[in-house]
């Protein structure tokens, strides 16, 4: 079985959307971004692929960071992040369709953003 | 300046077997824009690996979806195995290569019968299910399930194919691919297929590119990119091309999908020829610390399950990318000038899972 090589690359804010630029004029396709909470920051991933070449711009913002979007480059990532907001709480400025936290419904905001090391904060029924 | 006019499409609507919402905003009978709504289905699958070990999880993968099951808890595993450099048996590989050809034939099957009932043909929507029956019944007869396998875990897989079996499930399919080849003709040649998706909802490549669409959605585009090319599970070893089509429309997705079936008999057919003998496991110690992006092609396109471990026995994070939610933006902009009653044989042609999509 074939393993693919997979380069993480740290990001900062203000760099982030000539990151994104750069990978967009050298031919990446957006593959995905994801969101993973770390204790009290945010690790956000912006992954990017060209002929199976795989990358990945790597955030770690603290709550309550707003953060560009990239739709101006490329629009398709209107669904990660409506979704990053949604479920993690964090703020995207300029996001090309905004759904302005009804993207996905959820009885708990921000479910993800929850500190599950506090069991009275966990709304998980299968505690 | 026409008047603008808004219509809801979904959640509930004949063509759609899970929901979705579309605002459609008409100008007379033409879409000028679709905007769409999910979050009907949110389950908080990927909240839950907090509260299960990561080797139970492989159940809660596999219940993403009931269509491509098998293929989520492959790509889980596989993730782990790479996070924890698990050396899994050629023949586990071998095996998970078919059991993700069989699924990926049941789901276009499956579609091909959705489709043509959107297009009001009832009759190639039940010949075409008929023909999924049987690989529903190799499905189950091989792994104990029809809709969840449950037949990967992390080092391995849990059952066997004994090579009398194998023999059957190949014969069986030479058979089944005549039966396909004659289906095939009516979705390719027949006039009110024709009618209804030849020039509908088309994105051309770049644009497609440009969207992130994966899968068959993108092939239907000219993309030519297929996950299988990483050479996972045993897909390294088997010789195979993807179908691609250029025309970029709901005919061109249709095409693409039929012909897939057949490349997916070519590929257990090897798999098959090939599969050595030996254990189909190993034993697994220890937890995963680390992360990883594992890449696998389902049906509907690319699939990423994203995992992080910190060297306890529950993850830190497990995030899964699904096709359908990468080909969102695609169907967007192909609805964009079509005409209303066209509207659920677009929608169709991305093959949308919303229970993939929104975990």
């Amino acid at each position: 079985m074939k393993t693919e090589e997979q380069l993480i690359i740290p990001t900062e804010i203000p760099g982030l959307i000539l990151a994104v630029s750069t990978l967009s004029n050298d031919g990446y396709r957006l593959v995905a971004i994801s969101t993973t909470k770390l204790g009290e920051l945010f690790q956000v991933d912006y992954s990017f692929d060209r002929n199976f070449s795989f990358r990945t711009l790597r955030l770690l913002i603290p709550l309550g960071t707003a953060l560009p979007s990239i739709t101006g480059i490329f629009w398709a990532a209107f669904p990660y992040e409506n979704e990053m907001h949604d479920l993690f709480g964090i703020t995207v400025t300029g996001i090309a369709i905004d759904f302005n936290g009804t993207f996905i419904k959820t009885a708990i905001q921000f479910p993800f953003s929850v500190n599950t090391d506090k069991p009275e904060d966990d709304a998980c029924q299968n505690k | 300046m026409p008047k603008q006019i808004t219509i809801p499409f979904g959640p509930q609507h004949p063509v759609l077997p899970e929901p979705i919402h579309l605002d459609l905003v008409l100008e007379d009978e033409t879409v000028v824009e679709a905007i769409p709504s999910i979050g009907y289905i949110h389950r908080g699958l990927e909240k839950l690996v907090e509260k299960r070990e990561f080797p139970e999880y492989v159940h809660i993968a596999e219940r993403i979806c009931g269509i491509c099951s098998f293929i989520h808890g492959s790509t889980y595993v596989q993730a782990v195995e790479t996070v924890m450099g698990i050396e899994v048996p050629e023949r586990a590989l071998y095996l998970r290569t078919i059991w993700s050809e069989y699924s990926r034939m049941h789901s276009h099957l499956l579609w091909l019968g959705l489709f043509a009932d959107s297009l009001g043909f009832e009759n190639l929507f039940m010949q075409s299910w008929r023909l999924r029956e049987h690989i529903l019944d190799d499905l189950e007869a091989t792994t104990g399930g029809r809709v969840i396998q449950g037949a990967c875990k992390i080092g391995g897989v849990r059952r066997d194919i004994d090579s009398k079996k194998l023999d059957e499930m190949v014969d069986g399919l030479e058979g089944l691919e005549t039966e396909i080849r004659e289906l095939n003709k009516v979705f390719f040649h027949d006039s009110s297929i024709l009618h209804r998706t030849k020039g509908l909802g088309i994105i051309p490549e770049k644009d497609a590119y440009d969207l992130g669409a994966v899968g068959p959605t993108g092939r239907g585009s000219g993309i030519a990119q297929d996950a299988r090319m990483l050479g996972y599970a045993a897909y390294d070893r088997i010789h195979f091309t993807p179908v691609v089509e250029t025309g970029g429309d709901c005919y061109a997705r249709c095409v693409v999908r039929a012909k897939e079936l057949h490349t997916s008999i070519d590929i257990i057919k090897q798999a098959v020829d090939k599969i050595p003998d030996g254990p189909i496991e190993v034993k697994v110690t220890g937890t995963p610390n680390g992360e990883c992006w594992a890449r696998a092609e389902q049906p509907r396109g690319e699939v990423i399950h994203y995992i992080k471990g910190n060297g306890t026995r529950h993850l830190l994070r497990h995030r899964v990318r699904t096709p359908t939610f990468a080909n969102l933006p695609f169907l967007v902009k192909a609805l964009k000038g079509c005409e209303l009653a066209d509207v659920p044989v677009i929608v169709l042609s991305i093959d949308p899972c919303i229970g993939c999509a929104e975990r």
